[in-house]
């Protein structure tokens, strides 16, 4: 019996040449990480614990300008305080100023290898698998104990394998698919177990459209998500990374608990109703349901390549009248190259409100927070009751196409409505 | 070692913004955090519980956010116990490393009624309420030594003076 990618990457990370799935080892993080909500407690724990230096200063990386400008006294100073433990420590990766949002960021400036273990408290840590690498999400005083000791527990998890076949039609995205994967699977059906991406479908994928997928394993319960790297993974690191690595793949005669097939050819754009992401229907099926806010951004659609298929849709129409259009770049970098393309002016001439790079609204601390009774279409990745504010405003999943087209339509509505 | 408290039940798939909404996460402060507990599921949590209570909670308890904010807020509200039929894993570990045990026990649920006293008794690994009991299977050895030590902070605690010991 052959050996799956997380077989192999839980090995390497023990000093093993294979595991069993099931079985509990501990393996070495190569890379640890936290951000502004996780940090502060995973710091008081390690020093809590009496710990005094973290196990390798360039091995930890620290994101906490997700939610920057910070919103109150006590959140400015628990990042400050952070900072200061970072300084303290000789972490250099320390980044809470107009940087965005690790999930986006990360990968972009080369962290993320093929091959490696990383570990971030933070739920949406499986979108590294769409680079090959194993993304652990964990809570603070796991991370406080890896800043401590650079090592972990972890049960080696069987794993599950989605495949997609098909040419999508136009407008439906890698967003479609991981939401028609969630009604599949549901919000539990991969619960601490691996979620393998595969077939041609993805791999017509650009990377940046595969970050979309890995990073919604976690809303189908997966303990992380895993993408084969090939030539376009090599090619998207090879600008931005000299380290070398060693990429896994799963072998032919590998144990999957079971496959998922999902025909992307029979698939139109689809949307997760309140109030949870397996909640998926085609856009189709939705009649007059009036929306007051549309957001484009975070960790699943936040890229380059989300806001310009936004603006396919918005370019040359109008937002209807009482829609708050609100766009958040996931990072910095993806801020000035789309202002490089004129495509922030192009939302501020459409009367958007241009948040500044990080996590926006998404999980309902600022910048966009719902009122009872609001309606909002997201491109974010969770709708559970009360998670962009009151826990009586309504939150739709969508791409952001569907999101755009929405936004014009004033109700929402599928791109094609909106657009013939 | 035996808990013994009231019982709270919640549903199917509650999420950690339900736990605790993101609003009351710039405060570690487990006042803080005991208030905001449920703030939006079951106003005035908190409140309800006598010190030693125990959760049960259905499939998934825990999901989406990793912020450990939720077992601390539960914790602080006074719960010293949560049983469920599954657990989101990122909760499931921060639970019992802050020393909130997590048992998985389905039939335990099944039985479980608002407000009756449940007993959880670790070392048999039982769960008995009403009359009625469900065994649930015993921690691994990982898990059980982070119990042993009441939590990874004092496991952490320990192995920091084992290992300047020998250093």
């Amino acid at each position: 019996m052959g050996l799956t990618a997380t077989q192999k990457i839980v090995a390497r990370h023990c000093g093993r040449d294979a595991v069993a799935i099931g079985e509990t080892v501990t393996v070495k993080v190569d890379l640890a990480m936290s951000n502004d909500m996780t940090s502060p407690l995973a710091v008081k724990q390690f020093r809590s614990a009496g710990a005094k230096k973290v196990f390798d200063p360039d091995k930890i990386c620290i994101v906490a300008g997700r939610h920057m400008p910070f919103r109150d006294e006590a959140f400015g100073s628990a990042v400050g305080l952070v900072g200061e433990w970072c300084r303290d420590q000789g972490i250099k990766n320390f980044y809470a100023n107009t940087e965005g949002m690790d999930h986006a960021l990360v990968p972009d400036l080369g962290f993320i290898r093929p091959g490696m273990l990383v570990c971030n408290a933070d739920s949406h840590t499986c979108t590294y698998g769409a680079l090959g690498a194993w993304g652990l999400p964990m809570g603070s005083t796991d991370m406080a104990y890896i800043y401590a000791f650079g090592e972990t527990w972890v049960r080696v998890p069987e794993t599950i394998r989605v495949r997609y076949t098909g040419k999508p039609a136009k407008y439906v995205t890698s967003k479609d698919y991981v939401l028609a994967t969630e009604r599949a699977l549901t919000v539990d059906g991969a619960r601490y177990k691996t979620i393998e991406f595969c077939g041609p479908a993805l791999d017509a994928l650009s990377v940046d459209e595969r970050f979309t997928i890995s990073n919604m394993g976690i809303e189908m319960g997966a303990k992380t998500s895993f993408m084969a790297p090939d030539q376009k993974v090599r090619d998207y690191l090879a600008t931005r990374t000299k380290v070398p690595y060693e990429a896994v793949y799963s072998d032919e005669d590998a144990e999957f608990e079971r496959s998922v097939d999902i025909d992307v050819s029979k698939l139109e754009p689809v949307v997760a109703k309140p109030h949870s992401p397996d909640n998926v229907v085609p856009v189709s099926e939705l009649k007059n349901i009036r929306v007051n806010q549309v957001c484009i951004g975070t960790c699943t659609n936040g890229r380059l390549i989300d806001l310009q298929q936004a603006l396919e849709v918005l370019r040359g129409r109008k937002v209807a009248a009482g829609v708050r259009l609100i766009v958040t770049p996931a990072t910095n970098i993806i801020m000035r190259e789309a202002e490089k393309l004129g495509l922030i002016e192009e939302f501020r001439a459409l009367g958007a409100t241009i948040n500044p790079p990080g996590c926006g609204p998404c999980a309902g601390w600022h910048q966009g927070v719902l009122a009872e009774g609001e309606v909002c279409v997201a491109t974010h990745n969770r709708n559970f009751p009360g998670r962009m504010g009151s826990p009586k405003a309504l939150v739709y999943l969508s791409s952001p196409y569907v999101a755009a087209a929405t936004a014009v339509a004033g109700v929402i509505a599928s791109p094609a409505e909106v657009l013939s | 070692m035996i808990m013994k408290g009231g019982t709270h039940i919640v549903g199917d798939h509650i999420d950690t913004d339900q736990i605790i909404p993101a609003r009351y996460l710039g405060s570690l402060d487990p006042k803080v955090l005991a208030e905001g507990c449920f703030y939006n599921l079951i106003p005035q949590f908190a409140t309800m519980v006598t010190p030693g209570d125990i959760l049960v909670g259905g499939e998934n308890l825990g999901c989406g956010s990793s912020r450990e904010h939720a077992p601390i807020a539960i914790k602080s509200a006074g719960i010293a116990c949560v049983v469920a039929r599954s657990f989101s894993r990122i909760f499931y570990r921060s639970a019992i490393n802050i020393g909130l045990p997590a048992i998985v026990c389905p039939a335990a649920v099944d039985f479980a009624r608002q407000g009756a006293e449940m007993t959880v008794d670790f070392d048999k690994g039982v769960v008995e309420s009403g009359g009625k009991s469900a065994a649930f299977a015993p921690f691994g050895p990982s898990i059980l030594a982070i119990i042993a030590a009441g939590g990874l902070v004092p496991f952490m605690s320990q192995r920091l003076a084992r290992e300047s010991a020998t250093a």
